[in-house]
């Protein structure tokens, strides 16, 4: 009777130490922990190119992450690009002539939003829209400038 | 002369069809047992013990070596290109889509596997199995069920352990002896593993894996010959088998999960 109490004993210590391993992959490595925080107001900016801006790609302010982009979808009339961004409640003090860049984390690392404030007293709230936005940099393109405008001067 | 031999094909072809068709007709029998299992936990509870709890102490070692080791080389391939920052996503990402589900089975397989072979085929072999059915109860049902429902959960459940013991061991290699910033290895791990992605994928690989590492080890233990040479080539069957059914299925998996 004893041995069977320990048998059962170390067989829910077991099944405990597994649920604590899957929980710990769950939170601390996998990126669960960042999704389920949907705390936070919405903010929408219209882009002419996104580049290869994705959801759960950074937000941030001054190089620190305020936020992430919650959706990016093609508006079919306008020929833009809506991107959908939550930023974080405590960071409610953003103005509405903040100017939203897209940028690339070093040459060729993942790309963010980068919002510049100005310097308006009146703030963005829930469901605002930026107006000035900065489409990202493609690179292609840029190569292709440069080109055309060393053929011309020559 | 050539009849002769066209036989031989015949007659193995037929003999692995057979074995086959056994195979199936006792995965199914053990799985339409399950019934069996949730009236008797306690013999579950006493296969968790000897399939999960036994294995646990491998199980810790050899993740901690395996992500020491992977924090060890990645950091070295990784800082040629001045990207230690991301020895954290490649460790955790390895471990938990490849590394944890299938050098778990492995060595489950080689560690539980060959046990229960051994333990169905003595059973076998001083008729304990035929002993119990002249008593009407069914062996399939009675002993082999709670095994392999015992393997089919502590496969999942050993896996999760490996990688996160594994993610440990690279931390401390990766962040505590090579110097790796703490933050960012924690950050881009979790910015870069997904959860439905990488951990729901890893975990359905395992519970897979343990369906046919235990299923392997059960059958050739049913299926042995009954005499001592007979168990102890069932039991080396039993673990060749399961390795190489992990390996093969491991890559189609993989293929269909990651492939896109």
């Amino acid at each position: 009777m004893a041995k069977q109490r320990g048998i059962e004993i170390l067989v829910g210590l077991f099944m405990a130490v597994g649920f604590v391993a899957m929980f710990f992959l769950a939170m601390q490595v996998s990126n669960l922990s960042a999704a389920v925080n949907g705390e936070g107001y919405r903010l929408t900016a219209r882009f002419s190119n996104v580049g290869s801006l994705k959801a759960r790609s950074p937000v941030s302010m001054a190089g620190v992450r305020v936020g992430r982009v919650e959706d990016v979808s093609f508006d079919k009339d306008t020929y833009e690009a809506v991107v959908t961004m939550r930023i974080d409640t405590a960071t409610d003090t953003i103005p509405d002539d903040t100017f939203a860049n897209i940028f690339t984390a070093g040459l060729l690392g993942e790309q963010y939003i980068a919002l510049e404030p100005g310097g308006s007293m009146d703030y963005l709230r829930d469901g605002d829209e930026i107006a000035h936005t900065q489409s990202a940099l493609i690179l292609e393109q840029m190569i292709g400038q440069f080109l055309f405008s060393k053929a011309g001067g020559d | 002369m050539l009849l002769d031999g066209l036989a031989r094909l015949g007659r193995s072809g037929l003999g692995t069809l057979e074995r086959l068709g056994r195979a199936h007709l006792l995965l199914a029998g053990m799985v339409l047992g399950v019934g069996e299992v949730l009236r008797r936990p306690g013999l579950l509870v006493a296969q968790l013990f000897n399939i999960g709890v036994l294995s646990m102490l491998i199980i810790g070692v050899s993740g901690l070596f395996v992500g020491m080791v992977l924090g060890l080389q990645g950091y070295y391939v990784l800082a040629q290109f001045g990207a230690a920052e991301s020895l954290g996503v490649m460790v955790a990402s390895s471990l938990v889509r490849e590394l944890g589900p299938v050098v778990t089975a492995l060595l489950v397989a080689g560690r539980a596997g060959s046990a229960l072979t051994a333990e169905i085929g003595l059973m076998k072999a001083t008729e304990q199995l035929s002993g119990l059915e002249m008593m009407a109860v069914d062996p399939v049902r009675r002993i082999l069920t709670p095994r392999f429902f015992g393997g089919v959960l502590a496969m999942p459940l050993l896996a999760a352990m490996f990688s996160a013991v594994g993610v440990l061991g690279g931390y401390f290699v990766g962040v505590g002896l090579l110097g790796v910033d703490s933050g960012s290895f924690w950050s881009q791990m979790q910015s870069k593993v997904d959860f439905q992605e990488d951990i729901v994928n890893g975990v359905i690989k395992s519970v897979v894996f343990g369906v046919v590492v235990t299923w392997i080890a059960l059958f050739q233990g049913h299926d042995s010959v009954p005499t001592s040479e007979g168990v102890s080539r069932a039991t080396t069957r039993s673990v060749v088998h399961a390795a190489l059914a992990v390996l093969g299925l491991d890559f189609v998996l993989t293929a269909l999960m990651f492939g896109e």
